[in-house]
């Protein structure tokens, strides 16, 4: 009975929200990039980087939404690194992807060490507060959950609906829709698969980054060591559950973080302690395995995803 | 631009390319090293010298390159059939804890008996790990990849709720670690006063096996042929999922080892930091070693070094160890570019 309580408070759903605001940042920027062919195996590296360029940005004395840029420019790099490897040299998305990720990760880990030498826990920034939007915020409920959130979580949604927009209402939406689709029906236009795809991984890395960000600058105020934990590969789970389309991929991290959220609480039940604490850890994980499984059968996967264009080539 | 593909490699096209990549990556490293105020030089010095300097840090080097055979081999055998087993982790702890759950007193006998039947067991544990992801990617079409990462995370909560309940040695002060192996399940040393185990032996031995499967065994053609091209395998009679499953029995298998040799042979008992990662790190061994069962030793050796260098060159020069992870993420990118550019030209339109 308390499991049911728990669904209908406002907190209880303000935490789903941002529990998934990361995810869907990266989410979207997965999407992105497979959308126009691309497997991004870099996500959870990408996201590491973010995580700590923008809290490092914002440590250093500039303001938080240069932080978010800062991080997304960083993203932006991992991209055109990973891009640069698997669109013209046509590389195997999967170790570039790894590679990238280890690269990311290390590479950050060794800026914070370099950094912040003597310190044994990280030093706290000012995060962004919630802000509570005039009039809808007074809706009982849901006015709490959805419109007491911080400025970067609207961003979330607003990126959303921008993505949406961009990919099926605009011919460079189209153009990155067909690169992952048909990439001969786009170079016959005499448009270059190169480019579009190129700049799909760096855009879509550079939204990866901004979700990592989040988690050091919105969801808590400080940078530590394997704090993304698997997210970006959650998200990649995420991207095939949402059938490579954005509202989907919306649905499908809110309802995710929802489970995870409801996990917390359930935690904190009289029923919940009788249960290894580890048990609700692992949920996550298997929801994203079992969402694969339910959706992998229906799922309408980009034609050339993972699949190399060289041009001249049949 | 374009690729082509160059007919008739010259001597020069399959040498510079990849000498290029390992000198920008020492080049990289250089930079990094400067960047943190120290002489680069010196910090290559350091770790060459905490790395073969001494007989101590020689062992140290082959202690560490043990678990990076088996979970290189694991990588190497899946990946030469495009199985993408990125779980070895999960399979290594697999391994381990079979080792803990029969070698701590549930199985009581002397030492020829019980180290085979807890190598074996190790095995069939890590092999039912990567079992599910396996029939999951055969049945249902889902991507290995992200099940098999996901797997890693599953797994290591599973082993931290049984270190912190059944498994928890009540002799441990409070710490999650399982008892300790009865004397007989450990692994001998090889020769007496020198710190290096039969695991090390074994991993030899697992690479040599490895070598004769894929050269001299249909099983070792039919993985070759899949991941080359399913399609044409398939057209050719071999069964393509059957061929995936045996493969990822195999690979499961052998990482799993790499947990049994790290138990039996050095920790004695199962701590949640068994693996600092081996089973990610072994990727890079495979591709290094460009997917060879006996180059898997040699790039485990010299992975294996780097780590252990760069952790006395941290100590002495204040750089981060973290160091020698920017190195291996650089070589692995740039090696697979250069191995490309072996076989290809770019040419520009």
């Amino acid at each position: 009975m308390e499991i049911i309580e728990i669904l209908f408070t406002a907190s209880f759903w303000a935490a789903a929200i941002r529990i998934a605001s990361p995810l869907i940042f990266a989410t979207l920027g997965e999407l992105i990039c497979e959308r126009a062919g691309v497997l991004n195996l870099g996500i959870e590296g990408i996201m590491v980087a973010g995580a700590f360029a923008g809290w490092m940005a914002v440590y250093s004395g500039t303001g938080l939404w240069v932080g978010v840029g800062v991080a997304m420019l960083v993203g932006m790099a991992f991209g055109a690194l990973h891009s640069t490897l698997t669109v013209p040299f046509g590389l195997s998305q999967h170790v570039v992807g790894l590679g990238v990720t280890l690269l990311a990760t290390s590479s950050t880990y060794y800026a914070y060490r370099l950094a912040l030498p003597e310190v044994t826990s990280p030093p706290k920034i000012e995060a962004f507060q919630p802000f509570e939007i005039p009039i809808l915020s007074d809706i009982p409920v849901l006015g709490q959950a959805l419109f007491a959130q911080t400025p970067f979580t609207y961003l979330a949604f607003v990126l959303v609906a921008v993505v949406a927009v961009v990919l099926y209402r605009t011919p460079l939406g189209l153009a990155v829709r067909a690169a992952g689709e048909n990439p001969n029906a786009v170079a016959a236009q005499g448009l270059s698969v190169t480019a579009i795809r190129m700049g799909a991984v760096i855009v879509g890395s550079g939204f990866m980054a901004m979700g990592g960000a989040f988690l050091t600058m919105s969801a808590f105020d400080s940078f530590f060591f394997g704090m993304v934990n698997g997210r970006g590969w959650i998200c990649i789970a995420l991207v095939v559950f949402g059938s490579w389309k954005p509202g989907k991929a919306l649905l499908g991290a809110v309802l995710f973080a929802a489970f995870d959220a409801l996990q917390i609480r359930v935690q904190q039940t009289s029923f919940g302690a009788q249960i290894p604490y580890q048990i609700f850890l692992m949920m996550p994980y298997f929801l994203s395995i079992l969402a694969l499984v339910v959706m992998s059968r229906r799922a309408e996967v980009p034609a050339a995803l993972m699949v190399p264009f060289n041009k001249g080539e049949r | 631009m374009r690729l082509e593909p160059i007919k008739n490699p010259s001597l020069a096209r399959s040498f510079v390319p990849p000498l290029i990549a390992l000198t920008a990556t020492v080049v990289i490293a250089s930079l990094l090293a400067m960047v943190a105020g120290a002489n680069p030089f010196s910090v290559f010095g350091l770790i060459l010298k905490g790395a073969f300097g001494s007989k101590f840090s020689i062992l140290e080097t082959l202690n560490r390159a043990t678990p990076l055979i088996f979970t290189g081999l694991a990588a190497a055998v899946a990946f030469r059939a495009k199985f993408w087993n990125i779980g070895a982790e999960a399979q290594l702890y697999a391994g381990a804890l079979m080792t803990v759950v029969l070698g701590t007193g549930m199985l009581a006998w002397p030492s020829f008996a019980i180290l085979p039947v807890l190598a074996l067991m190790a095995i069939l544990a890590g092999a039912i790990m990567l079992l599910v992801p396996a029939l999951l990617k055969t049945r249902f079409g889902v991507d290995e990849v992200v099940t098999t990462l996901l797997f890693n995370f599953i797994f290591l909560l599973f082993i931290s709720m049984l270190l912190e309940g059944p498994l928890k040695d009540p002799m441990g002060m409070g710490w999650p670690k399982s008892a300790r192996l009865i004397p007989e399940a450990r692994l001998p040393r090889i020769v007496d006063g020198l710190r290096l185990h039969w695991g090390f032996a074994l991993a030899l031995l697992s690479a040599i096996g490895i070598w004769i499967i894929q050269t001299r065994s249909t099983l070792g053609y039919e993985m070759r042929a899949v991941g080359l091209n399913k399609q044409a395998a398939a057209f050719a009679g071999i069964p393509v999922n059957t061929v995936l499953v045996k493969t990822a029995l195999l690979s499961g298998g052998l990482a799993a080892l790499a947990g049994f040799s790290e138990v039996a042979g050095l920790k004695g008992s199962l701590t949640l930091d068994l693996s600092p990662g081996f089973g990610y790190t072994g990727i890079i061994v495979a591709m290094l070693a460009l997917l060879h069962p006996l180059g898997v030793i040699v790039a485990a050796l010299f992975v294996a070094g780097i780590f252990v260098g760069a952790d006395s060159m941290s100590r002495a020069a204040d750089v981060p160890t973290y160091l020698a992870d920017i190195m291996l993420a650089t070589a692995l990118l740039l090696m697979v570019l250069a191995i490309m550019l072996t076989r290809f030209r770019v040419v520009r339109d």
